[in-house]
């Protein structure tokens, strides 16, 4: 039994120099919508039922607990924007091997409640005043994280220079597709440049091959100066490649911040 | 406990726990994850270094760290992102042979590992003696790959896989436990897998 103003979860703080970080808690949450964005990528959207404050490109861990006190936690990147604190959308891929995404594919439905906690990690985030100019390099369902900064991007109306470089199998793979066109056709401080593996690209500009250090080097000079920092979210596969090109193109290894999905 | 409706899971044979940490599922793979791009560390510049505070109490060029006693170590790994990988064989220098060589007696009780892509963690020092961590330079055999740390990597079993630092260069002792850099975002200062150390307040 607590006892109120007990201090035992107060950080420690009498050292500046070396906080120990406040506790994440668990909470519940709602689901409000469902929304199936590809033929294996659904959105989920979540209600908090407590205040709920994040950095684009953060991640939160959600939580499932069987009857019989079985659980299993996943990480998944936030891929709603900073300023829509009350909804946050998930983009879960559905692993066949999994347990957890299967169960939000298949078993989920609106007005369930899961537990998730966060926001978790503080290195591969994006806030406006950081300015730029920003590449952002993603594949699959990698764009999360990425698709949180560029919300976050048209929300601020920002002038910072940002391209997304965004790997996809077919045209029909591209997650937040519309979304990421609007975006583009706005011919504003944002672009986006698609390059599509496995079937020929749709757009002027495009690229119909995976990702190499000639595109990558391409890509950089639509940029007004080089990136002051480029981010990098897929697979880890995808990561290797897509950050040794950025290397391979002149970016300096120290503004290059990575995130890599899965095992 | 707020059970997940329709929720079961893949739930696992008694005989796993006592060998699978709680949360964590098994994997035959060898996932790879770090901040950002894999440093690529020439063999000729590579020195690890002993520290208290900011003050060198010795340091190794990479011929003279590999004359150091070599010792085996081969263990389950756990990962906070919820993998675990059975039996990794590891090859490289015991912390407690890396202090005796520099005639250390008694280090203070806290522990900062750093590596060369500027990622740093806090380890309690009695974490990594008495024969429970090892700086690695092989991996079944053979130098770990840049990819998995190499040249030279902390090894640390029996703590969450983010606590035994890739690409290390300096092990720094501390007099009191200093964040490093997952830890002062949010993961937890100590990290032990049985528990469910992953975060912060867990």
């Amino acid at each position: 039994m607590a006892t109120r103003g007990a201090s035992s979860v107060i950080p420690v703080t009498d050292s500046p120099k070396s906080p120990i970080p406040p506790a994440i808690r668990w909470q519940k949450v709602t689901i409000n919508e469902i929304d199936k964005r590809t033929q294996s990528v659904t959105s989920f959207f979540f209600t908090p039922s407590q205040p709920f404050s994040f950095r684009a490109g953060q991640h939160v861990e959600v939580r499932l607990t069987a009857p019989n006190g079985y659980r299993a936690q996943r990480a998944y990147s936030i891929a709603s924007a900073p300023e829509s604190r009350d909804n946050i959308e998930l983009a879960i891929e559905k692993l066949e091997t999994g347990e957890v995404s299967p169960f939000f594919h298949e078993v989920a439905q609106v007005g369930d409640e899961i537990e998730l906690r966060g926001p978790i990690g503080g290195h591969f985030v994006w806030q406006n005043a950081d300015g730029g100019p920003i590449l952002l390099a993603g594949a699959g369902s990698g764009v999360a994280p990425l698709m949180s900064m560029i919300r976050h991007h048209a929300n601020s109306n920002s002038d910072v220079p940002m391209l997304l470089l965004l790997s996809a199998r077919s045209w029909e793979d591209v997650i937040f597709r519309d979304e990421l066109l609007a975006f583009d056709e706005k011919k504003g401080a944002f672009k986006l440049v698609l390059t599509i593996t496995r079937e020929a690209p749709k757009r002027d500009g495009d690229y119909g091959r995976r990702i190499d250090t000639p595109m990558m080097g391409e890509i950089l000079k639509r940029l007004p100066s080089p990136p002051k920092r480029a981010f990098v979210c897929g697979s880890n596969p995808f990561v290797t490649v897509a950050s040794e090109a950025l290397i391979g193109a002149g970016v300096e290894p120290g503004s290059i911040r990575t995130e890599r999905y899965g095992q | 406990m707020a059970v997940t409706r329709g929720f079961t899971g893949k739930q696992r044979e008694q005989t796993e726990a006592d060998r699978l940490p709680p949360g964590q599922a098994l994997t035959s793979d060898f996932p790879v994850l770090s901040a950002g791009p894999t440093p690529q560390v020439k063999l000729e510049n590579w020195m690890f270094t002993l520290k208290h505070g900011p003050q060198i109490i010795a340091r190794w060029t990479w011929s003279e760290f590999n004359q150091l006693p070599q010792s085996k170590m081969t263990r389950d790994i756990h990962c906070v992102t919820t993998w675990s990988k059975y039996n990794t064989a590891w090859q490289g220098v015991m912390v407690d042979d890396i202090l005796a060589a520099a005639g250390i007696d008694e280090a203070t009780a806290f522990t900062l590992a750093h590596g060369y892509d500027d990622y740093s963690t806090n380890v309690p020092t009695a974490d990594l003696t008495g024969g429970k961590a090892m700086v690695a330079t092989l991996y079944e055999g053979k130098p770990i790959t840049p990819d998995h740390g190499g040249p030279a990597r902390l090894v640390v079993p029996h703590l969450y896989f983010w606590k035994s630092a890739k690409w290390i260069h300096t092990l720094q002792f501390t007099d009191r436990d200093t964040a490093g850099f997952w830890e002062e975002r949010g993961y937890h200062m100590y990290g032990d897998p049985w528990r469910e150390q992953r975060y912060s307040g867990d």
